[in-house]
């Protein structure tokens, strides 16, 4: 079971090809990590299937329709997007950042309905804002901020949920607690969960599915342990490096080398 | 903190915020204390009570004449100019996302000035001045549609638009001066007056012209007004909620733009409105755009109002632009914002 496919995607800014002829499934229910060098396209991917960036050729496929036939409204109630870094309106407060995520629900006469406030109240739980409500967005720590945005598109209620690289500029508690509440959502609500991640090794742990983008495609794809080899690193990265289990969580571990290359 | 009432019955719902509510009452309070004072003073000053009964028909008719057609116009005028400019400026600032957009920014004011002054040169003797309106209508509308088409390049962004909008300003204003350099005295005179932006010898026609505008733009706005605190958001999150994006900035720029055209074209340029007044009245309500821009449209007519009194007033027997005193009062609290911004 596929949420959302590509057939044949060819995604370009100007002239220069970033994503050529890609056929893509992501698995429904599970989270899913694009990893790759810097600027291989995976944003750009991400771009394409949360329909911000019209493909050259080829379609997006989002639960059994073209992307690019639906209405925005549409779209927006099946999937939420968070970019990296946004910056919040001005002066906005936590629970009216959070609110915003309602907008593809409502309409002129329709601006508060009960759904608005229930839907509001659970995505403010559910990343433990309930005390921050209040508060504005520009004051809270990076970590909080991340929680705000998330709750922001929980709020949209949707079944799939698209992050670019959401532990950015976050010391490694918060990247811990960010992707931590992440898994939560995707086992307990049942969220299908993609996202851009560049730690490999935190992508490793919390990746049901592993996607690395590399010479414009889906190089390779799978469950961490299956596709995390010295080989893909090398080629994908061109970095050389040592994987070992996790001796706790079992999941692949990259040691990278650099010029210091153990005997 | 945020305490805020519902309103549901049936297929509507609105959530009212209580603390702007009540100081949009406020704002509308102190806007009838400062229409009174209007009305009363002057060079014939008349008493509140008298004022009370000339508004209901009574009352001796030279003074009901001095009210009436003489004060009461031109201070609607006054407001409905302040009013227009403060939410235009609000619009703007929103859409660029940049507190420190004006009207001015996009060539608005420098548009309408140019064509105010180049027809106040060359077509005023043939037209009279009636078209003067008109032109500078044109001359907004048509820098801010230079402003917008150069900005484009598959969609607009606001940086682009500011910077363009600063380039096309400057050229404009350089087109002006050479245009006053190399006309008569006359005409120098009564564009410097337009310039510096002024009621003076306002009538009810002009009041119903302009009236007639706004009422048209007003139901739009609201219409937009719940799109655009969403549409601040990143462009990526505000299309992945569901915003059309670009189709709503236009649509926003087109009545920012018809809103402080309107309100040039009968006022002159009377900077530094569309400028504070907003941020008179994002501090007052922080949040909700709606809410803010009728408290931006108070603190603008009430701004205009106040420095056209003061222009009527404090100089006696001189009749000063109200646009001075916009800039007397404005140019403290400009300095104080970017001091602030700064820090």
């Amino acid at each position: 079971m596929t949420s959302i496919e590509s057939h044949n995607l060819t995604l370009a800014y100007q002239r220069q090809t970033i994503i050529e002829s890609l056929d893509l499934q992501v698995p429904r229910g599970k989270v899913s990590v694009l990893i790759g060098s810097n600027g291989c396209g995976k944003s750009t991917l991400l771009k394409s299937f949360a329909r911000l960036l019209k493909p050259q050729a080829g379609t997006v496929i989002l639960n059994g329709a073209d992307i690019q036939r639906k209405p925005t409204a549409a779209v927006a109630r099946e999937l939420a997007i968070l970019p990296q870094m946004p910056v919040p309106p001005e002066g906005i407060s936590v629970r009216q950042l959070v609110a915003l995520g309602r907008y593809p629900y409502q309409s002129w006469m329709q601006q508060w309905s009960a759904d608005d406030e229930t839907a509001v109240a659970r995505a403010l739980n559910r990343t433990s804002l309930d005390d921050l409500a209040d508060r504005p967005v520009d004051a809270l720590s990076g970590g909080q901020r991340q929680r705000a945005w998330i709750a922001m598109t929980l709020a949209q209620e949707t079944e799939l949920v698209l992050l670019d690289e959401p532990t950015t500029f976050l010391d490694l508690a918060h990247q811990i607690e960010v992707l931590d509440l992440l898994r939560e959502l995707n086992r307990e609500e049942g969220k299908t969960i993609i996202m851009v991640l560049h730690d490999l090794n935190l992508a490793c742990r919390y990746a049901d599915h592993m996607i690395a983008v590399h010479q414009r495609t889906a190089y390779a794809q799978g469950t961490p342990a299956d596709i995390l080899t010295e080989a893909l690193v090398k080629t994908v990265f061109d970095l050389d490096c040592r994987i070992i289990p996790d001796p706790f969580f079992h999941t692949p571990l990259c040691i990278p080398f650099g010029r210091d290359i153990p005997r | 903190m945020a305490e805020s009432s519902v309103l549901r019955w049936r297929g509507f719902s609105r959530r009212i915020e209580q603390q702007a509510g009540r100081r949009l009452a406020i704002a509308l309070l102190f806007s009838a204390v400062v229409v009174l004072l209007n009305l009363c003073l002057g060079k014939v000053a008349v008493s509140p009570w008298n004022v009370m009964r000339i508004l209901f028909g009574e009352g001796s008719a030279s003074l009901s004449f001095i009210v009436e057609q003489l004060r009461l116009p031109r201070l609607l005028l006054g407001a409905l100019i302040g009013g227009a400019l403060a939410v235009s400026g609000l619009i703007l600032q929103a859409v660029v996302r940049n507190p420190l957009a004006s009207p001015d920014l996009l060539g608005l004011t420098s548009g309408a000035s140019a064509a105010a002054v180049l027809y106040l040169s060359s077509f005023a003797t043939l037209w009279g001045m009636g078209g003067l309106s008109m032109a500078a209508m044109l001359g907004a509308g048509a820098a801010a549609l230079a402003v917008y088409g150069l900005a484009w390049k598959q969609g607009t962004s606001p940086l682009r638009l500011v910077l363009i909008g600063v380039g096309v300003s400057a050229m404009l204003a350089a087109a002006t001066t050479f245009m006053l350099v190399f006309s008569p005295l006359s005409t120098t005179l009564s564009a410097y007056v337009w310039l510096t932006g002024s009621v003076y010898g306002a009538g009810w026609p002009a009041v119903r012209a302009l009236a007639t505008l706004l009422a048209c733009l007003v139901p739009v706005l609201m219409l937009l007004s719940r799109h655009v605190v969403v549409q601040q958001l990143d462009e990526g999150l505000a299309r992945g909620v569901g915003v059309r994006v670009q189709w709503l900035r236009a649509a926003l720029l087109a009545v920012s733009v018809a809103l402080a055209g309107a309100a040039i074209a009968w006022g002159g340029a009377m900077a530094f409105v569309g400028l504070i007044a907003p941020h008179i009245a994002r501090q007052l309500i922080p949040v909700g755009f709606a809410a803010q821009a009728w408290m931006a449209a108070l603190v603008g007519a009430n701004l205009v109002m106040l420095a056209d009194l003061a222009g009527r007033t404090l100089f006696l027997p001189l009749d000063l632009p109200a646009g001075i005193f916009v800039a007397v009062f404005g140019t403290p609290y400009f300095l104080y914002l970017l001091i602030r911004q700064r820090q």
